[in-house]
């Protein structure tokens, strides 16, 4: 684990509809070193996505600073991947086309590289398939693979196994930390599944809604591979929990917001 | 679907092959079952003919119509004028289909395009085409021109429609991939707004072919001195009922050959659309 990657200083973003304004983040401060794995958990509507994608550039008109590599984020690009809840390939490109997306696979260094993607996402013989004929989970290894062949400085993942059943989610949560191994890749990883941030997350980050802010962040000590079963993981499970009961009795009544 | 895969991957060529003669087979009985209706017609056609229980001058029977096919044919008359009537169609199609498309996007792509063209294109677009054909023939004369911009005008909105509707109907979920990928505006358009947009541009095209070929009859009927509509004109002239039948069915023959066509590129261009099946 290195330097500091990206840095979040005093961000706070509102949404102004027609007749109202929407605090979503306030004053939100953290900071990601190179090679960390943060996943983010809160319950619906306190602003994750949204926190995700000012990193990624997709949204603007914040207060605050948000720096990647000492440099302010401009707008959306490579070095950022993101990869978004539902798999959202392009339906007219085949597996492999996909993963090139823009690459052409022409190019021996990107087929290769697209080659070792589809082995590491275990994708092997659908390379020609198109993503009508892939499952909801084979399709979302596609947009993994699709995001980690531009060699993303860091990787944002919103959700992406909220779709999934419990047999597909926990071996995709394998596959994940078998590529952050290998690769040493940054990972902000949200998700609103206790189990899924403490089992992947080397730190967690708990936000609280309406508005969003950070309510905890703890440091998640456990070799991975990491047991779900052991009391260690079940002692961070708890710690988590509590810090959602704590919100939950901040805001009852009001916002009645489960997980 | 794997174990089928893996099937085919162990037998290759057998396994397709079959696979193969199975569609054919399939194919051939599709097409047979939907012949029956219309030959029964035919022969029903002929016998009711043969026996003088139909006008010969208002329905002359299918046979006497071969042969005035065969007649037309053999005299050289037929293909000049069908030559014609196919160059018309095709620049007229290729004129207005093209520039529909091209305009269809721009104003996709662009608001003020819109706010500055769209009203106007939709306004003429109301205008009756068949009450624009004599003054068409009046302004271009009686030759290609007129007819080549009659159809021209006729398909030019099915795609300038469509082709807008399949810009604006783009997911924007995808938009945001491409941002996320950075690609540039030019990459943007030619790989998410173009492969999204075809499937409505090949049902603009169906529908851009069927105006073509309608406008084409009316177009050399109201004043034409060749092509398909001016050799059914003219025998109508001299009550020559079988060879205005000719022109009926060779317009309808063509509309559906070129209707097929376009059917089987989609079927081809389209085959990663959950609908179609490959
Ligand atoms: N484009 C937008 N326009 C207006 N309000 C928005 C917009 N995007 C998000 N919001 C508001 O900001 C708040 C945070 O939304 P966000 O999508 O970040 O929540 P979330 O934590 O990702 O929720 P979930 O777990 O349901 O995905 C919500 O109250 C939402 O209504
Ligand atoms: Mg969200």
């Amino acid at each position: 684990m290195g330097a500091t990657l990206l840095e979040i200083r005093e961000l706070s973003k509102s949404f102004q509809t027609d007749s109202k304004t929407v605090q979503a983040l306030r004053q939100i401060e953290l900071d990601v070193k190179a090679g960390e794995f943060v996943t983010v958990i809160g319950p619906s509507g306190c602003g994750k996505s949204t926190l995700l994608r000012i990193v990624a550039g997709l949204d603007t008109g914040y207060q605050g600073s948000v720096t990647l590599d000492g440099q302010s984020i401009a707008g959306p690009g490579i070095d950022k991947g993101f990869i978004f809840q539902e798999p959202r390939l392009f339906p007219w490109l085949t597996v492999e086309k996909n993963i090139a997306a823009d690459l052409s696979l022409r190019s021996p260094e990107v087929k290769r590289r697209v080659g070792e993607l589809i082995e590491l996402v275990r994708l092997n013989g659908f390379e020609k398939a198109y993503p009508k004929e892939l499952s909801g989970g084979m399709a979302q290894r596609v947009s993994i693979a699709r995001a980690l062949l531009r060699n993303p400085k860091i990787l944002l993942l919103d959700e992406p196994f909220g779709a999934l059943d419990a047999f597909t989610r926990a071996h995709m949560q394998e596959v994940l930390l078998d590529i952050w191994k290998r690769n040493g890749t940054t990972m902000i990883f949200v998700t609103h599944d206790i189990d899924e941030a403490v089992f992947l997350g080397s730190r967690i980050v708990i936000l609280k809604p309406r508005p969003g802010e950070i309510r905890a962040k703890i440091n998640v000590d456990l070799p991975y591979p990491r047991k779900k079963a052991s009391a260690a993981f079940q002692n961070f499970r708890y710690e988590v929990l509590s810090e959602f009961e704590k919100i939950d009795e901040l805001s009852w009544g009001e916002s009645g917001a489960g997980i | 679907m794997s174990i089928r895969q893996a099937n085919a991957a162990a037998v290759p060529t057998a396994g397709r092959k079959r696979r193969k003669a199975e569609k054919t087979r399939r194919k051939l009985s599709h097409f047979l079952w939907g012949a029956i209706l219309p030959a029964t017609i035919l022969i029903v056609w002929q016998v009711l003919g043969d026996r003088e229980l139909i006008s010969p001058l208002l329905f002359p029977t299918p046979l006497v119509i071969a042969d005035s096919f065969v007649w037309l044919w053999n005299s050289g008359t037929l293909n000049d004028n069908l030559f014609v009537s196919l160059y018309r169609t095709f620049a007229g199609f290729g004129l207005g289909a093209g520039l529909g498309l091209a305009l269809g996007l721009f104003v996709g792509l662009s608001r003020s395009a819109e706010k500055l063209l769209d009203s106007t294109v939709q306004m003429i677009r109301m205008i009756p085409h068949i009450s624009v054909t004599f003054l068409f023939v009046l302004w271009f004369g009686i030759g290609d021109t007129s007819k080549i911009l009659l159809i021209a005008k006729g398909c030019f909105f099915p795609l300038y429609i469509y082709s807008f509707l399949g810009v604006r109907g783009v997911d924007n979920k995808l938009f945001e991939v491409t941002r996320v990928l950075g690609y540039s505006r030019f990459k943007q358009l030619v790989r998410l707004v173009l492969p999204a947009t075809l499937p409505n541009v090949i049902l603009g095209l169906r529908l851009s072919l069927a105006i073509a070929w309608v406008s084409l009859v009316v177009a050399e009927m109201m004043g034409a001195s060749s092509g398909l509509g001016f050799l059914m004109m003219d025998a109508r002239a001299m009550s020559d009922t079988p060879t205005v039948f000719v022109g009926i069915f060779l317009f309808t023959l063509l509309a559906k050959i070129t209707d097929s066509l376009v059917l089987f590129a989609e079927r081809r261009l389209l085959a990663w659309r959950d609908s179609f099946e490959r």
